[in-house]
């Protein structure tokens, strides 16, 4: 099959679908390649370095749609691309179905097979394709960059000659993929860092990588397995709560980056004008959620505003587009992933197997009729979280308590044993004769220095202890050799094949054991 | 040789014995303690030779010479991973020979009672002492033979069993015990044929306790399946420790009583130990089987995630701290050179290598530990489950080989599963998970193992030394 790029025709776009190293990729499953001229310029790639790879470079859009067999893309077609494409074409780009029904339409109506990126489901197996992930990581690390760039202080606290710079205080709301990102990336330029989410299971993934979590005294009331992995919205009661501490850090912070985003609805706006009018002079807001509207009351979308206060509000929405050669190469990977999954037998035709989850989530059109939404997987993206049982913590009296009522019960029960031990012996020294009763104690003593010996065995030497208790059970031959001299022939032959056997034991018990034991060596 | 130098002979091995035991609490000393132990079994043999009441010096020798021989043979040919059978064997052996002794005690308890007083002066040897005997004493020699007949004869057939099904000539699949009614038939006629011994002296209440023997040693060990050998394996060589006692009772000597009690208990410490392990009562694993579960187990959602040879190099070779948990699988398919090959390599490289060993692991107590030592892999870095496993969170990479029910993390999630409250290697902790294993089977207990479904679990399929192998030039 022809996998063919075209040049990004949205304003401002500057990925490209297609790298080189794809390219080469690509050819390993048995594709030809195919790009439009220019099409990587604006990420870093001439179109030598595309010819150099093996990928035949075309002049217009128009002959690229028409030799090729699979269109990848970045961006969702525009209604002029969507009318290139052709009956039995494949597309694989961000297509954002939900949103672009009328889209989706044109595009069934030129009869071809749409894969959405954006659809792919979020499972262990599909995070290879997870171009949404992929890009958000970008996403969070520019935002820091941009801040830094507008934020006129050190991250890192230093102690200098010229004075003490105080570290900055970094705010994260929303610890998904890009959040975490950004936390990464703020944690290793030295600030302090916050780190805000709804969902308190990624309590644990903040703090991992570096930052303090933000904890709102709150019932968890909701389950981050259920809406696969994204957040929820959340109720009035927790949102006040929420408000309440960020309007309560505001003074404190210096930069914060906003990432909350819920699916198919605006963004939540969780940082008020008033907060902002709480923030120092030079600090920087970077909202991440410009696209659907903002997190931020002030934020304008695709700008870079200064409020009255001195507070820089950033409001970008192409990040990953402004780190071109990055994103192209991560996005890239994930389309030659996707590929790799549409070409099971890697001889160069593609398989669209709808029966494959991850296939079947991210296909929107196929064969002439429109699947999307698609069913639920069957299988989950994440466990679901068990709830925490809150061990209680005992108070001191309490602990006391339980080591007194364990102590007694030990006490008794050790007594119990040694009375009824001891009574079973008196019995029956009542009864037995004197010989008997000397060679029960001999017997007892040994089970006792028998117990005390072997607690002290290491665990490692347990084979090497049955090998050798084996040999030294065969002192049972002691009793053979007694009777070996005994009158009776049965008697005879039988005490010899004892002692055949017991030989065996011995010999063989303490040689095995001798080997093993020279096995063992400290490095 | 006068009795009282046997005696103090008798003391000097005991000494020996136990410091042979004492000194298996660690690998250094153990190489010393082993020799203690054949110094004092040669002194034992060698006084009761010359001591009072042998006789057939020719016989006993060649006798312990040929049996020399061939334990030296086996010794010498064993292959590690046939340690668990070999062990089997020789408890049977120690069990027959208990059977066979009582059987003589009889005979000439028997044959003494038959004389007159004038041809009993004249007796000399074992028959010497049993002719000295008051009827009482005569009684309590009775129930001594009695019992050291019984446990001997039930070790026997056990241990013969448990070879069997540990060399895989049995169906290790545990089968299921007939009711407990037969099995409380069995005692009441058990203890039928003691009173009935105990009054008469009947050859034949002996030889059928002795059938009935054999065939509860027998039925026993059948109903116990692979997982649980381990317990198996210990409880036969806590019986024939009580045989050796049994025996040592009924001979009036003093030696073989503390020895017998020695070992006796040692393998009950072992079988302890071991169903502390699974979290089991020693009686269930007797019984057989796993009880029913209490209520439905936890459903376990996901999907096992399979990896090649060149991802489990990729993660080897970024990985700083791996730690691999071996168990039985690792012995079938011979893979410990490989692991020890594997482990040398990444160790080269700087990289901390470790190894968890679930006191259950294997076959054998101890097993995986043996193994290890025979490939080479340093005493060191073989950790116990208790030391190691607070460590799965700090480490980069665990490796399953082979295990199984020891890695299921159910044990604590799930209260209805059949394994709860069994502690297990908490080897999901760490940041990944490769599980080498033959296929997307249950394994010896059926029971699922939701590791498999984690999120950060891989599964590499195959057998474990070819996988292994393959994956061996990858890592550089």
């Amino acid at each position: 099959m022809k996998i063919g790029a075209p040049k990004e025709i949205l304003e401002g776009e500057n990925r490209v679908a297609m790298t080189p190293d794809s390219a080469i990729a690509l050819a390993k499953l048995g594709h030809t390649c195919v790009i439009e001229s220019g099409a990587g310029v604006k990420a870093g790639f001439s179109d030598v370095a595309y010819k150099a790879a093996g990928v035949e470079v075309v002049k217009t859009a128009s002959a690229l749609f028409k030799a090729a067999d699979v269109v990848v893309k970045v961006r969702g077609p525009k209604p002029k691309e969507a009318r290139m494409l052709r009956q039995g074409q494949t597309l694989i780009s961000f297509f954002w179905p939900a949103q672009n029904t009328d889209l989706l339409d044109t595009c069934k109506a030129q009869g071809s097979t749409v894969v959405a990126m954006d659809m792919v489901p979020r499972i262990s197996r599909a995070q290879k394709m997870d171009a949404l992930s992929s890009m958000a990581n970008i996403a969070g690390y520019r935002a820091v960059i941009e801040a830094g760039n507008n934020f006129d202080r050190f991250f890192t606290g230093q102690v200098t000659a010229a004075g003490k710079v105080p570290p900055a205080k970094v705010l994260i709301v929303g610890a998904g993929v890009a959040g975490l990102s950004a936390i990464g990336t703020s944690v290793s330029l030295g600030a302090i860092v916050y780190a805000f989410d709804v969902r308190p299971e990624v309590a644990e993934q903040i703090e991992s990588m570096g930052a303090n979590f933000v904890f709102l005294e709150f019932e968890p009331t909701q389950d981050g397995a259920a809406t696969g992995g994204y957040a929820a919205p959340s109720s009035p009661q927790f949102r006040k709560k929420q408000i309440a501490k960020f309007r309560e850090m505001a003074p404190d912070i210096d930069i914060v980056i906003t990432t909350a985003l819920i699916p198919g609805r605006p963004a939540p706006k969780l940082w008020t004008e008033d907060m902002v009018k709480l923030m120092k002079p030079g600090s920087v807001i970077v909202d991440l959620a410009a696209e659907r509207g903002g997190n931020c009351d002030l934020t304008v979308q695709d700008q870079k505003i200064v409020t009255d206060n001195g507070v820089t509000i950033v409001g970008y929405t192409d990040f990953p587009s402004r780190m071109a050669a990055q994103a192209s190469t991560l996005y890239a990977t994930n389309i030659r992933h996707m590929l790799t999954d549409l070409t099971p037998k890697k001889d160069g035709t593609i398989f669209h197997n709808m029966e494959d989850d991850v296939i079947r989530g991210a296909t929107v059109i196929h064969e002439g009729s429109i699947t999307f939404p698609p069913p639920p997987p069957k299988i989950a993206a994440i466990a679901a979280a068990k709830p925490k049982e809150k061990l209680k913590e005992l108070t001191p009296e309490e602990k006391r308590a339980a080591e007194t009522a364990a102590f007694k019960e030990q006490t008794r029960n050790q007594v119990g044993m040694l009375v009824i031990g001891g009574g079973l012996i008196l019995l029956a020294g009542l009864y037995a004769p004197a010989s008997s009763v000397s060679h029960f104690i001999v017997f007892v003593l040994s089970v006792y220095v028998g117990v005390q010996v072997i607690w002290n065995v290491s665990h490692s030497l347990h084979t090497p202890l049955m090998s050798v208790t084996n040999a030294i059970s065969s002192i049972i031959i002691l009793g053979a050799l007694m009777q070996i001299g005994s009158g009776n022939w049965l008697v005879v032959i039988l005490s010899a094949l004892s002692v055949l056997m017991a030989g065996i034991n011995i010999f063989g018990g303490f040689m095995v054991t001798r080997r093993m034991l020279a096995m063992f060596q400290k490095s | 040789m006068e009795y009282g130098f046997t005696a103090a002979a008798y003391v000097v091995a005991v000494v020996l014995f136990i410091q042979s035991l004492g000194g298996l609490s660690g690998q250094e000393s153990a190489k010393r303690a082993v020799w203690y132990g054949i110094v004092g079994m040669a002194l034992a043999v060698a006084t009761t030779l010359v001591g009072p009441g042998a006789g057939n010096w020719l016989i006993s020798l060649i006798m312990v010479a040929v049996g020399g021989v061939i334990g030296w043979y086996v010794a010498q040919r064993v292959q590690m991973t046939e340690m668990p059978q070999l062990v089997a064997a020789m408890h049977s052996l120690v069990g027959l020979a208990a059977v066979f002794i009582g059987y003589n005690t009889h005979i000439e308890l028997g044959r003494v009672m038959g004389m007159d007083e004038a041809a009993r002066a004249a007796l000399d040897g074992f028959a010497a002492l049993v002719a000295h005997k008051s009827g009482a004493e005569i009684s309590i020699l009775r129930v001594e033979t009695f019992l050291g007949v019984f446990i001997g004869a039930v070790t026997f057939t056990g241990s013969v069993i448990a070879f069997g099904k540990l060399a895989g000539k049995v169906d290790g699949k545990a089968k299921k015990l007939p009711g407990v009614h037969v099995l409380k038939a069995g005692v009441a006629l058990i203890l039928l044929l003691l009173f009935v011994y105990l009054q008469s002296g009947s050859s034949l209440a002996l030889i059928a306790m002795t059938l009935a023997a054999f065939f509860i040693g027998y039925q026993v060990i059948m109903g116990i399946g692979g997982a649980d050998m381990p317990v198996v394996v210990s409880m036969l060589n806590s019986y024939s420790g009580w045989a050796a006692a049994a025996i040592g009772f009924s001979l009036s000597n003093d030696l073989l009583i503390v020895v017998g009690a020695l070992v006796g208990s040692s393998g009950a410490i072992l079988s302890y130990i071991m169903c502390k392990a699974m979290n089991r009562s020693f009686i269930s694993v007797i019984l057989g089987g796993f009880g029913g579960p209490i209520g439905p187990t936890m459903e376990v959602t996901g999907e096992q995630i399979s990896i090649d040879a060149e991802g489990v190099a990729a993660a080897l070779n970024d990985a700083d701290s791996v730690i691999i948990i071996p168990g039985y699988g690792m012995a079938v398919a011979q893979a410990q050179q490989t692991v020890s090959e594997l482990t040398r390599k990444l160790r080269a490289k700087g990289k901390t290598v470790r190894f968890a060993i679930h006191p259950v692991a294997g076959r054998l107590p101890g097993h995986m530990n043996v193994l290890l030592a025979e490939a080479k892999v340093p005493y060191d870095i073989v950790l116990e489950m208790d030391e190691i496993n607070d460590d799965f969170s700090n480490t980069d990479v665990a490796i399953v080989i082979g295990s199984n029910d020891i890695v299921n993390p159910a044990a604590q999630e799930d209260p209805n599963s059949p394994i709860a409250g069994m502690p297990v290697l908490e080897c999901w902790k760490a940041k990944q998970v490769f599980v080498s294993k033959r296929g997307q089977g249950t394994g010896y207990s059926g029971i699922e193992n939701p590791l498999f479904f984690k999120e950060n679990t891989r599964m590499f399929y195959g057998d474990a030394k070819k996988s292994l192998d393959a994956l061996l030039p990858m890592i550089d």
